[in-house]
């Protein structure tokens, strides 16, 4: 069981929650994530990305947009309200170092868990950029946060309500097209958009880092559930990952496999809003 | 034991069949299969027994069960000595009673089996052990093993299948502090997300945990050895005078052909992960969905195969292959359970193995190319090697394709804990009492043997308790 110490809403779906867990916040990693269930006995296990965590409080912070049934369960719960298990911190942390200069992109809620990576990155000593991708000024997430450790912050909306109108890979594609151009690009937002991002650092050779979500049962290698295919080899997201060289990950094979239950999920959603 | 019976009128005794839920009954439930001797065909399957001094069947059981012994006591119409019995050697009577493979174990060279030429006619040993186990667990009458008074020393047990749970028993029992750890929300590793309901009811295994609990071990549910906390950390800053790790073969193995990440391709581990540990059998009530398949097919040949099959014949599937490259002679499962999976409909293709998975437009699975084989010259194994046929190429229409072709070690722990030695397989290496390179540190079951069986693991596990228990006294 662990409480819910303080819960935010970030946007229309989008929720922001502190959860008590004292050792994952003492062990976890930038780049790691927890497994969650709102209810052990028949609840679903769903993964979500560390975004913080203070060791004081014990606490975990994760973002998540409502949009499945466990994350609109998630998103029902109060401050005070416990959830049945969490488990973590898992997955392989992201390799941090002084590499020189950095380009982190984010997209939707994939800006929560880039936020510790970026803060890392630059606590190593590198130069960081950040974009920051949302199809509105209202879905845009971390903003401040983001500014606060960022050399340099670039915001694109789809819409242009706020920031430029701009797909993220544009900004992105500019950077890259510099003299000086970064050594790193770390990518985390939908399949789609680290897909783009990926094939715009490709001509220029910047090596580019993505954190692939994926569907999982266990989190510990044991189901391969989260089998992804890098190159010429299957990996598992969950112990191999869940960062990759966005150059040789096959996006399209991970969007299907990703939408294995969009069906039945959308079954079960329609149940829930028939019982509301 | 019914001393008037002669030798000749035991044989006489015909075997006793064990009831269970017709096929077509079965098929759509998830309730145990096999339901049990009654009392009557238990004391007349004892009364076959006929105490040979040999006891062969006792060299047959990996952990060394006094068989004639607790069949005696059945036949005499004492379960209670039964039971007592089997427990001086095994501490998991009603699981072991429904998983081991008998038939190559004690059953294997039980006299009357070999008199009657035929080992499904030897007696029933494993059918006896499970009718005493339920006997004492329905009256009730099961009672947490006495512990000594507290030695002061903490133990960490890490996963809580076989081998652990029969660890955390015999060290307990010595008075020592016991903490499980296991990874999933719900304790019982394989028992509780591997094996089918239908094989081995949750609430058995469930009573093996609350035994443990009731003589003060605790329990860490949620809690992943070398993620939440490291193995080394448990030793030096969480007091922990001993570890053993017995976290099972969880890396499921693929067949790296083409095709193998599609959507509808599960590994076994996934598919009875979904449908035991996380209920998705359960539609209206589970959250874990599952696929609603109509054409399976299960690559393998062991009881993992089986179960898998089994499980998609009970979620709705229409046709259900099971698809290995040998024939049924050199099937690593158990006998029943192929006969069950048979009796289920359960298609068997033998001698065919695939050779690539293919897709639909979606990138889904439409079907999978297979070869038919014929078998060649025994291989290091000893079984006959399958050869394919050249040029046999044909094509099977399919939704789902579950791969069951075993598991390699999790390497999780060895990832993170420096100094642990393991082999190239990437198990434990530990020495004849269970200890690993690392001091304090024990290991057991399917992480030290490979994938192997619950007996197996529960046998790992008493030696390794037993040298742990010597350890902590010194």
């Amino acid at each position: 069981m662990n409480k819910i110490l303080h819960k935010e809403q970030l946007s229309e779906t989008v929720y922001l929650m502190r959860l008590e867990a004292p050792l994952i916040a003492q062990e976890r990693l930038p780049g790691q994530f927890i497994i969650l269930q709102v209810e052990a006995d028949f609840g679903e296990r769903i993964p979500l990305t560390i975004a913080d965590a203070d060791i004081a409080e014990g606490s975990i912070t994760v973002v998540y947009q409502a949009v499945g049934k466990t994350t609109r369960l998630l998103a029902e719960l109060e401050v005070g309200e416990c959830v049945e298990a969490l488990v973590g911190p898992l997955g392989t942390p992201t390799h941090i170092e002084n590499v020189g200069s950095v380009v982190c992109v984010g997209g939707g809620i994939g800006v929560a868990p880039l936020y510790p990576i970026a803060r890392a990155l630059k606590e190593a000593g590198n130069h960081v950029t950040v974009i920051l991708g949302a199809r509105n000024k209202e879905l845009l997430i971390l903003e401040d946060k983001m500014a606060a450790i960022a050399d340099e912050l670039i915001i694109c909306t789809d819409d242009g309500s706020y920031g430029q109108k701009d797909l993220v890979t544009k900004p992105l594609d500019k950077i890259c097209a510099k003299r000086n151009k970064p050594d790193l690009a770390v990518v985390i937002g939908p399949p789609l958009m680290m897909k783009f991002c990926s094939m715009t650092t490709r001509p220029y050779d910047v090596p580019t880092v993505v954190s692939l979500n994926a569907i999982m049962v266990d989190g510990t290698g044991m189901c391969g559930g989260c089998r992804v295919t890098v190159g010429d080899e299957t990996k598992f997201v969950c112990v191999d990952g869940p960062e990759f060289n966005g150059h040789e990950v096959d996006f399209e094979n991970l969007v299907n496999r990703l939408s294995a239950y969009k069906e039945q999920e959308k079954g079960h959603v329609c149940n829930l809003e028939k019982a509301q | 034991m019914s001393a008037e019976l002669s030798m000749k009128e035991r044989m006489a005794i015909p075997a006793q069949a064990m009831p269970e839920q017709p096929p077509e009954i079965r098929r759509s439930n998830m309730e145990e299969v096999a339901q049990g001797y009654t009392a009557e065909q238990a004391k007349l399957e004892a009364d076959r027994c006929l105490q040979c001094s040999g006891a062969p069947c006792i060299k047959g059981c990996p952990v060394g069960i006094d068989i004639p012994g607790f069949i005696a006591a059945i036949a005499e119409g004492d379960n209670g000595k039964a039971i007592a019995t089997i427990k001086e050697s095994s501490l998991l009577p009603a699981v072991c009673g429904r998983v081991c493979p008998q038939e190559t174990q004690c059953q294997a060279p039980c006299t009357v089996g070999k008199a009657l030429k035929s080992v499904d006619k030897a007696v029933s040993i494993g059918r006896l052990e499970r009718y005493v186990a339920d006997w004492e667990r329905e009256n009730g009458l099961i009672e947490a093993p006495g512990v000594k008074p507290a030695t002061g020393k903490k133990v960490g047990i890490i996963g809580t299948g076989p081998a652990g749970l029969t660890v955390a028993a015999d060290i307990r029992r010595e008075g020592h502090e016991v903490v499980l750890f296991e990874a999933f929300h719900k304790p019982g590793g394989v028992m509780i997300y591997g094996i089918p309901e239908f094989r081995l009811p949750k609430k058995i295994v469930q009573q093996e945990i609350d035994t443990l609990i009731e003589m003060g071990c605790s329990l860490e549910t949620n809690f992943v050895i070398g993620r939440t906390r490291k193995v080394i950390d448990l030793i030096e800053k969480d007091g922990f005078d001993a570890l053993f790790i017995g976290t099972g073969a969880g890396l499921p193995r693929f067949m790296n052909i083409e095709g193998e990440n599609l959507v509808g391709v599960y590994s076994a581990n996934e598919y009875l992960t979904r449908s035991n540990l996380m209920r998705a059998y359960d539609k209206e009530r589970a959250g874990t969905p599952i696929f609603d398949s109509e054409k399976v097919a299960v690559l393998g040949g062991g009881n993992v195969a089986m179960d898998a099959a089994r499980t998609a014949v009970r979620l709705g599937a229409k046709e259900v292959h099971l698809m290995y490259r040998r024939t049924e002679e050199e099937m690593p499962a158990r006998v029943e359970e192929v006969h069950h999976a048979k009796e289920e409909g359960v298609i068997f293709k033998l001698l065919q193995n695939p050779t690539r998975i293919l897709a639909d437009e979606r990138g889904w699975v439409r079907g999978i190319e297979c070869l038919r084989y014929e078998l060649g010259e025994p291989d290091e194994s000893g079984r006959r090697r399958p050869v394919p046929i050249e040029g046999s190429e044909f094509e099977l229409e399919l939704d789902t394709v579950i791969v069951a072709i075993g598991n390699d070690s999790n390497p999780l722990i060895r990832q993170t804990t420096p100094g642990l030695e393991t082999n190239k397989w990437g198990n434990i290496v530990v020495d004849e009492c269970g200890k690993s390179s690392i001091d304090k540190i024990y290991a057991g079951g399917d992480i030290v043997l490979g994938a192997a069986t619950v007996i197996l693991a529960m046998g790992e596990g008493r030696k390794a308790a037993a040298a742990m228990n010597e350890m902590l006294t010194k």
